[in-house]
Parts: C-alpha cells; sequence; structure tokens
C-alpha cells in the first residue's frame, strides 16, 4: 500500500467532496452571474454559466460604483489602522487577562466576556451620541479608534493563546532581568504570531467587509469604503444590476481571498494550536 | 559565591471559598554554607519547590526572611538577587538559538559583547555544546532533552551568580540521561566551587550529589544532614522510609523482659500468626531500658537482613514472595507473620525460592528504633 496515500475512507471523501461544492456554490454563482449580460442574470431555469463571458462588466461596474480606488484607498487605510490597532491593544489586554496575578482579574474577565453578547445595534445609538458629542461624525475617526481600546473576541483569543505558553518561560525572562514589559515584548509576542495574524486576518475582513460602521459615521462620498459604494449598485430606479453588483463584489471579495490562501497554514495553526512543546 | 540563609520562613496560602488556608512552607530554618551543594528532597507537596522559588523570588514570602551573603533579599526583585535557575521544563526561549538564549541575561545587563563571547564559548565548550556538533545557531526544537537541559546549564553558568538554583532538572530526561547529567552537575559543582540549591523529590539524585540533604514533609523541615547520616541516623519514620532504595524494614512490636535479663523485640503479629523474637545486646538493652514492655518500631535496612546466616542470636523465618534478581545483587520480597520486608543480598543462589520459607539473619547492631506514637527515632 502506498504509505503517502490519505487513509480517509472513500464515502468520507465522497461526502467532503459534496459539502465543499455546496460551500462553494455561492461563490462560483457571484462569478458566474458576474460575467453574464444583465438578461441571462436572472433566468428561470437558472443558468450556470454564461452564454459568452462579459468581461467588460468589470471596468464597467467600477465604473458604475464611483470613485472605486478612492474608495478602495480608504477601505485599506482603515483596515490596516483596525489592524495594528486591534493586535497591540488586544495583545496587551490579553497578557494582563493570561500571564498577570491581580485580584479581580477572573471578574474583569468574565465581564469583557460578557461584552461580547451585546449585539452592535444595541448600542448602536449611545455609541452614536458618544461620537457626536466628540464632534468625531462625518470623520473616519469611529471607524478606527475603538480599534485601539481592545475588543472582547480578540482579547479572549490571545488570552487562551498566552495561557498556553509555559510560566517558565517569564520566570526565566524575569531572572535574566526582563521587565514584565520587556516578557511581553520580547518573549510572549514573538512565540504569539500565528495567534498575532488570526486576529490580524479577522480583523481585516472584518473592517474590509463592515458596511453598518461607514453607513453611520461617514457623511461625504470622498470617505465611503467599498462595502458602501457596493450600495451604488442597489436597487436603483431601473432595477439593480445585478451583473454589475457581482462583478464589483468579486472584486471587493478578491484581496481577502487572496490573503487568506497566503496565509492559511498560520491562520490555521493559529486557530487550532494549543500550546508550545 | 555565597551563603544562603533561610530564618524562620513560612508560605501561607490564603483559603479560598470557604476552605482554609494552606501552609506550604512551615517554619523552615537552615544555612547552606559557601560552595555547599545542598539538596531538598520530599514527596510532592512537601514545600521543597515553594522553598527554592522563594530564594529565586519567585513567590513572595509570607514571614521571615532569606538573606545571601548576609544581605536581606526578601523586597529584592530576582533579577537582582544575582541568582540563576534551572528548571525543570528548561524553560529556553524556542524562538532564540542557543547562543541568544545563553546571552540573553548578559545583554540585558549590558555585559559587552567580546565578554558575552567569552563567557557563552567558555560555557558552551564545557557543557560540550562546540563538540562534536556546534549547537550554538540551533533553536532549542532541533536539540535532544538532555542537549537543552545542557543549554539550561549553560544559560544559569554564563551569568556566574551567587548561587545556583536547581527545580528538579533531571525529572524529564530518561534514566540514562538523568545518570549522565547527574554526574555533569556534580563535576560542575566541583569545577565551579559554587553554591548550589538543588530541589528533587529523588532520594537517589540527593543522596549522591549532596554535600547536605534537606528532607521535607507537609511544608516541615524532618532532619537536615549529611546524605550517610541520614541513611544510618534518620531522625523519624519518614527520613529512614524516604531515604534509601530498597525502602528500610519497619517492624512494629513489644520490647520484652527475656529470660537472660535483656530486652527481646516480639512482633505484634494477628490472631493465629507466630511472631518472631530478636534478643537485643546487652548495650541496647540498656538503652532502651526505660522503653520496656511499650510498643516500638524496629527498622532494618535490606542489606542487613542476611539470608541463612545467624547473626547475634537474632533471626526471623519469613516466606519468600519474590525473587528479584538485579545482577550485581538480588532483592528478595518475603513476609512474616505480621509484616512484608525486603532483603537485598549478593547471594545468587536463591532463585526458585518463591513460596518457601527463609531464615534470615538480623544485624541488630545497625537497627533503629522509633517511638510508636511520635514515630521520632529514640536516640542511640
Amino acid at each position: 500500500m502506498n504509505p503517502t496515500r490519505s487513509s480517509v475512507p472513500w464515502f468520507s471523501r465522497v461526502v467532503l467532496i459534496l459539502l465543499g461544492v455546496l460551500f462553494l456554490l455561492p461563490f462560483f454563482w457571484m462569478v458566474s452571474t458576474s460575467l453574464k449580460p444583465l438578461n441571462e442574470t436572472m433566468k428561470l431555469p437558472p443558468q450556470w454559466l454564461p452564454s459568452s463571458p462579459q468581461w467588460n462588466n468589470y471596468p464597467d461596474a467600477m465604473q458604475a460604483m464611483g470613485p472605486f480606488w478612492l474608495y478602495a484607498r480608504n477601505s485599506l487605510l482603515l483596515a490596516f489602522l483596525n489592524v495594528v490597532g486591534t493586535v497591540f491593544s488586544s495583545a496587551f489586554v490579553a497578557y494582563g487577562f493570561s500571564r498577570l496575578d491581580w485580584r479581580g482579574r477572573d471578574g474583569c474577565f468574565f465581564v469583557l466576556l460578557a461584552t461580547m453578547m451585546i449585539p452592535f445595534p444595541v448600542v448602536m445609538v449611545p455609541i452614536y451620541g458618544l461620537f457626536r458629542a466628540l464632534g468625531w461624525i462625518g470623520t473616519f475617526q469611529p471607524l478606527w479608534v475603538p480599534a485601539f481600546l481592545a475588543g472582547a473576541f480578540n482579547v479572549f483569543l490571545l488570552r487562551q493563546f498566552f495561557l498556553s505558553i509555559p510560566r517558565d518561560l517569564s520566570e526565566a525572562a524575569r531572572i535574566d532581568g526582563c521587565s514584565e514589559f520587556r516578557i511581553f515584548w520580547q518573549i510572549i509576542l514573538p512565540l504569539a504570531k500565528p495567534a498575532l495574524l488570526t486576529v490580524a486576518l479577522f480583523q481585516f475582513m472584518a473592517t474590509w467587509n463592515d458596511f453598518l460602521g461607514p453607513l453611520i459615521f461617514l457623511a461625504r462620498e470622498d470617505q465611503y469604503t467599498l462595502a458602501l459604494g457596493l450600495q451604488a449598485l442597489q436597487g436603483t430606479i431601473s432595477g439593480t444590476p445585478w451583473h454589475h453588483l457581482m462583478a464589483a463584489s468579486t472584486l471587493v471579495l478578491l484581496p481577502v481571498l487572496v490573503l487568506f490562501f497566503l496565509t492559511q497554514r498560520t491562520f490555521i495553526r493559529g486557530i487550532a494550536t494549543t500550546g508550545l512543546k | 559565591m555565597a551563603k544562603v540563609l533561610i530564618e524562620n520562613l513560612y508560605k501561607i496560602y490564603p483559603g479560598e471559598k470557604g476552605r482554609p488556608e494552606k501552609v506550604a512552607v512551615d517554619n523552615a530554618n537552615f544555612e547552606i554554607q559557601d560552595r555547599e551543594f545542598m539538596v531538598l528532597v520530599g514527596p510532592s507537596g512537601c514545600g521543597k519547590t515553594t522553598t527554592l522559588r522563594m530564594v529565586a523570588g519567585l513567590e513572595e514570602i509570607t514571614r521571615g526572611a532569606i538573606y545571601i551573603d548576609g544581605k536581606r533579599i526578601n523586597e529584592i526583585p530576582p533579577k537582582d538577587r544575582d541568582i540563576a535557575m534551572v528548571f525543570q521544563n528548561y524553560a529556553l526561549y524556542p524562538h532564540m538559538s542557543v547562543y541568544r538564549n545563553m546571552a540573553f541575561g548578559l545583554e540585558l545587563r549590558g555585559v559587552p559583547k567580546e565578554e558575552i563571547r567569552r563567557r557563552v564559548d567558555s560555557a558552551a565548550r564545557t557543557l560540550g555544546l562546540l563538540e562534536p556538533d556546534n549547537l550554538l545557531e540551533r533553536k532549542p526544537k532541533a536539540l535532544s532533552g538532555g542537549q537543552r537541559q545542557r543549554v539550561a546549564l549553560g544559560r544559569a553558568i554564563v551569568r556566574e551568580p551567587k548561587a545556583f538554583l536547581f527545580d528538579e532538572p533531571l525529572s524529564n530526561l530518561d534514566a540514562k540521561m538523568r545518570v549522565e547529567t547527574r554526574t555533569e552537575i556534580s563535576r560542575l559543582h566541583r569545577q565551579l566551587a559554587s553554591t548550589m540549591i538543588y530541589v528533587t523529590h529523588d532520594q537517589t539524585e540527593a543522596m549522591t550529589m549532596a554535600d547536605r540533604i534537606v528532607v521535607m514533609r507537609y511544608g516541615k523541615i524532618q532532619q537536615i544532614a549529611a546524605p550517610l547520616d541520614l541513611y544510618h541516623q534518620p531522625a523519624n519514620l519518614f527520613v529512614a522510609g524516604f531515604i534509601g532504595s530498597p525502602p528500610m524494614n519497619f517492624f512494629k512490636g513489644m520490647l520484652t523482659a527475656s529470660r537472660q535479663g535483656t530486652l527481646e523485640f516480639v512482633e505484634r503479629v494477628p490472631a493465629g500468626q507466630s511472631p518472631f523474637r530478636a534478643p537485643l545486646s546487652t548495650e541496647t538493652s540498656r538503652r532502651l531500658s526505660s522503653r520496656k514492655d511499650q510498643e516500638v518500631i524496629l527498622g532494618l535496612r535490606p542489606e542487613h537482613l542476611h539470608p541463612n546466616s545467624l547473626t547475634s542470636g537474632a533471626s526471623l523465618e519469613a516466606t519468600v514472595e519474590v525473587v528479584e534478581p538485579m545482577g550485581a545483587e538480588t532483592f528478595v520480597y518475603l513476609r512474616t507473620g505480621g509484616h512484608a520486608c525486603i532483603c537485598r543480598t549478593t547471594q545468587i543462589e536463591l532463585m526458585d525460592l518463591e513460596d518457601k520459607k527463609l531464615s534470615l539473619g538480623l544485624d541488630l547492631s545497625r537497627a533503629v528504633f522509633f517511638d510508636s506514637e511520635t514515630e521520632a527515632a529514640i536516640p542511640s
């Protein structure tokens, strides 16, 4: 028997392939529709493949959206700021919850976890009021400053990873002469690269796809992000141009897809890993 | 190098959720002389590691004080205590090379690069990290367990500390590597002429490496003595049973008057069993005269039970349960009327004796008697 052959039984493979096809279906439909002429997009029975690929749908969609590259720049800027802010602030807070012993720590962590249960629409109005009082409505601030204040989910993710790093390492570093910050910076953070990359990727995807935040807090069209710009293609008087909408959606999705494929090994290791041996 | 003084040391963990407080270290007092190799030994939970961690500054001291070279160090942070520690799990920084692991502490102290290079090379040479393969640029994951432990030793050596602290450094090694590294540490101690405090649960490590041993149990110090003093003159039943492998045999019984006017030890046995009787010498009888007609515990090491021989008229007959030939010697597991015991002998003709009776001569000149209530050794 070929020792390199997978030991997965054939029927499990068939099931996995079918499930994979099922999950890929929406993506396939999006790309297929992006290459169809408008009259083929809503045909019944559904037409799976375009009769002849309309590659001009892509430049047409970018034109119809408005200043596409400006929106892309805004999305990229916000994604960058959010990734930097989230990674550093969450790591900092997660360190305090995992590597330091202090009274009330576990209670505070429980309260932090509880905030994860609150959906954004619930706090949307008071947060809007807060930013309005600060004079930030119509600026980018509401969309990146909160990232520097450590979100609960990312703190939780990093805390779990930090807990898996042996305490001996911190103690050895303490004896070697490290301050607590230096232990965090030179010992713990370098060892947490998979988890940090996971947080960065999650945050990038969340910011890139964020529609509600830009919708509420931004005022001018030149501040729009790609997610908001897609809206321009929806619900016009003459109906939705599905072929352009799908083309634009494919374009918006592409960076996230490329990023994931480039980093998937580290990404999966960051989620799955439980410790160092 | 340095003297280390532990004075009235306590570590008490406060009780939580209605549970009582836990006294991990209970009034420890001892002094480690300059250049001495002191071993703290005892079963899990006895307080030996907590004591070491208080010396290192990794645990807060509840009460009492620790002095290094006459200077009280209670409030001094670990990095300023001039100590180096070797951990059970090596605690090497996985993302740094062997060189960087060893140099890291010196870099933090602003030691010049040339001096760091000199110290690291010297320690690496001493520990065999340069030959046959130069391991300095490897990461810890590319090393074996024994190599990692040597890097951990090297990291401590380059610091040139006042005292070395070892927290069960051999526990994660296989038996062969344990013996090799044990002798390596002993050799280093002689070479560096340094003060070393070593924690282990393994009494063999304690016996072979220590200048003196502190035996601990439930947070309290049981006895402090040189290895052979602990072995031959244990202070109580716990020390007697913990030190030595196989452990000392204990027989519960009574001291009664014999026909010759001396004392005789009579084994306590269940109803229907016959006890063995061991007449004591005149000297021993005089020493134990105040214990006449009292319960005592007779302790005899396995090597002081001699098969098929009569020593001083004291002997017992027991049933052989298991014979273990170890090569150079044989361990025989037996059962008397009321006790199980072990005999250690170089006689090899004891095979095929399972379930048969064997006479054992008792060398009572080497016996230790214990008070059956307090378990303290009765002074000789």
